[in-house]
């Protein structure tokens, strides 16, 4: 593979570790997900040169930033860092703090330039004000486009969205998506809440104690049974990639399209055709081992086979079962269940789904 | 009062000092408070002591070890002559070198918490958006200081123009030369010419004051901003 961001560190700090070793795409959007004091930000101050991990290696499609011996500085690497506060200069008007960084890039080096990014997070009526007369959420536009105007080769945000209320993320999180749909710079996102980044997130690395749980493509690490420990049962689920199959305005549903199979929601105002991306909680899935005998009120069962059962915690009562319907999905289901059922891997079965969420720009989280 | 009786020299003389010791100040304590406001090092009590000891000496015993130090036989005195014909003490190069030790704590301090309110932040923001650290220092840690720059020009101008001690040890009491206006009111006193001592007395009191009127106004009307 060639766009490849490959990171090794290893920091032994006491009462702090960090033992990384990642491969992730150089494209697209990865979230790097995981509680508190899981060493997110430190891996994130590694990337970006602002910490030297004391052993560790960094390669962004083909050129080290570190190694034993080498160590290319913070300025040199071309990397957009945003934080959760923004970070702008007091002393300079929006203007000038867009422009800081656009005037130490060279000018061969320049992908982007103002008036585009201006235009992207409509920033145009902002430009000669100070930052102190700024809403959040603006200041935080500002900050990421700022730099961005440095052309980086990677954009990496800690938490930019976490000190703004629910209706100015959902205002953000756009300007995000189309950073990477319209510049195409690989983003970097370290986030402790997942339905944040949901309908942004390409690859997912989940971090605890300073140990990488998992990490790859959305859809396989979002089904993994492991995540559990790292996300907690709130945000256990998978997601799937679906299809505007056709509307049924009789019963106000649209039918997605998922691997072959039919989820029916609530009639969604998008075209047919188009991709939606949908999240499914574990525990809003059950499992039966034979289609429903009788009439059932739940509209979607997809056919799926279990691929792997979770660990079983003698002391719970639940467990997570992973399924493969074409793509993977995650089920919670009661110990007691799974001696009924007795579930084996390879054996089909109908996952009832009670719940889909559909993730849409403009949800509020 | 008669203006007429006062000697324009040693005002002249005063303001040269202090202006000439304030830029060398500036260049010489923005490195050393940059350091102690960065630095972990152990040694940072030992230069935060050394700075801050004009505070408490004496200006005497400093105005002393001067003296005996940029004298023709001194460490610092014997290579200078050597090289330039003429030793350190008694000189106007020798006062602008006590004037600066003299006043180097009411100029580090203010710059030293001013830079310490920055913190980190702004320095590395700078650097990630491609800035060299020098480049960021001027372009960034510089406007966000004006404060700490403005009360360290001042305090190191106004403290320079009222040392007495040091001076009359380093530079004794030569008219056109060394002779400030500090010293200058000690001659009147002692010839018993109130009148001049007066007028002279009054005139760095009134400045001073204005001056820290205006330190004090300027500061109010530039908040420190946090975004």
């Amino acid at each position: 593979m060639k766009n490849l961001l490959t990171a090794k560190f290893k920091i032994d700090y006491a009462g702090f570790n960090l033992d990384v070793d990642l491969n992730l795409p150089a494209k697209g959007v990865t979230v790097v997900f995981g509680p508190s004091g899981s060493g997110k930000t430190t891996l994130l101050r590694c990337l970006s040169g602002l910490e030297r991990a004391p052993s560790g290696y960094l390669k962004l499609v083909g050129q080290v930033w570190q190694d034993e011996g080498i160590f290319l500085p913070i300025q040199e690497r071309k990397v957009g860092l945003v934080f959760q506060e923004s970070r702008l200069f007091p002393h300079l008007n929006i203007q000038e703090n867009l422009l800081y960084g656009y005037q130490r890039t060279l000018p061969a080096e320049r992908n982007l330039h103002l008036d585009e990014v201006v235009q992207v997070l409509d920033l145009d009526a902002l430009l000669k004000r100070t930052p102190e007369k700024l809403s959040g959420g603006e200041r935080q536009r500002v900050s990421i486009g700022r730099a961005l105007l440095t052309s980086p080769k990677l954009l990496l945000m800690d938490e930019p969205l976490a000190s703004l209320d629910m209706q100015l993320k959902a205002e953000i999180i756009p300007f995000i998506k189309r950073i990477e749909d319209e510049f195409k710079t690989p983003i970097i996102y370290v986030t402790h809440s997942m339905n944040e980044v949901l309908q942004l997130v390409d690859t997912m690395v989940i971090l605890k104690s300073g140990k990488v749980v998992n990490f790859g493509p959305v859809e396989k690490v979002f089904s993994d049974v492991r995540l559990r420990e790292a996300v907690g049962d709130e945000q256990l689920g998978a997601v799937l990639e679906t299809s505007v199959a056709e509307h049924d305005e009789e019963f106000g549903l649209t039918r997605l399209d998922f691997m072959g199979q039919a989820l029916n929601v609530p009639r969604q105002n998008i075209p047919v055709g188009q991709s939606l991306r949908v999240h499914i909680h574990s525990k809003d899935v059950s499992l039966s081992t034979a289609p429903p005998a009788g009439a059932t009120s739940v509209l979607n069962i997809l056919k799926a086979k279990v691929e792997k059962v979770g660990i079983l915690d003698p002391k719970g009562y639940s467990v997570d079962i992973e399924l493969d319907a074409g793509r993977p999905i995650l089920a919670t289901i009661t110990r007691k269940s799974l001696a009924n059922l007795n579930l084996k891997p390879g054996q089909p079965v109908f996952a009832h789904i009670k719940a889909i969420k559909m993730v849409h720009e403009s949800d509020n989280f | 009062m008669d203006f007429s009786l006062i000697d324009a020299e040693p005002i002249l003389l005063t303001l040269q000092l202090a202006g000439v010791t304030v830029v060398i100040l500036l260049a010489l304590g923005t490195p050393i408070a940059w350091w102690l406001a960065q630095t972990r090092s152990r040694s940072r009590v030992v230069v935060e002591a050394v700075v801050a000891l004009p505070l408490v000496l004496p200006p005497t015993v400093l105005g002393f070890y001067l003296l005996i130090l940029f004298g023709p036989h001194g460490w610092v005195g014997g290579p200078v002559q050597a090289l330039t014909g003429s030793a350190l003490s008694f000189s106007f190069a020798g006062l602008v070198v006590a004037s600066t030790l003299y006043s180097l704590p009411f100029v580090v301090q203010p710059l030293h918490s001013a830079f310490e309110s920055i913190g980190k932040v702004p320095m590395e923001t700078a650097q990630s958006l491609g800035a060299s650290r020098l480049d960021a220092f001027f372009s960034v840690i510089t406007p966000l200081a004006r404060r700490g720059y403005l009360t360290a020009v001042v305090l190191g101008f106004a403290h320079t123009l009222g040392e007495f001690g040091v001076v009359l040890m380093v530079g004794g009491n030569i008219p056109g030369k060394t002779k400030v206006i500090s010293i200058e009111i000690y001659d009147r006193v002692e010839v018993l010419e109130y009148a001049q001592a007066h007028i002279l007395s009054a005139g760095l009191l009134i400045f001073s004051f204005l001056v820290l009127v205006m330190v004090y106004s300027i500061n109010r009307r530039l908040p420190v901003q946090v975004t």
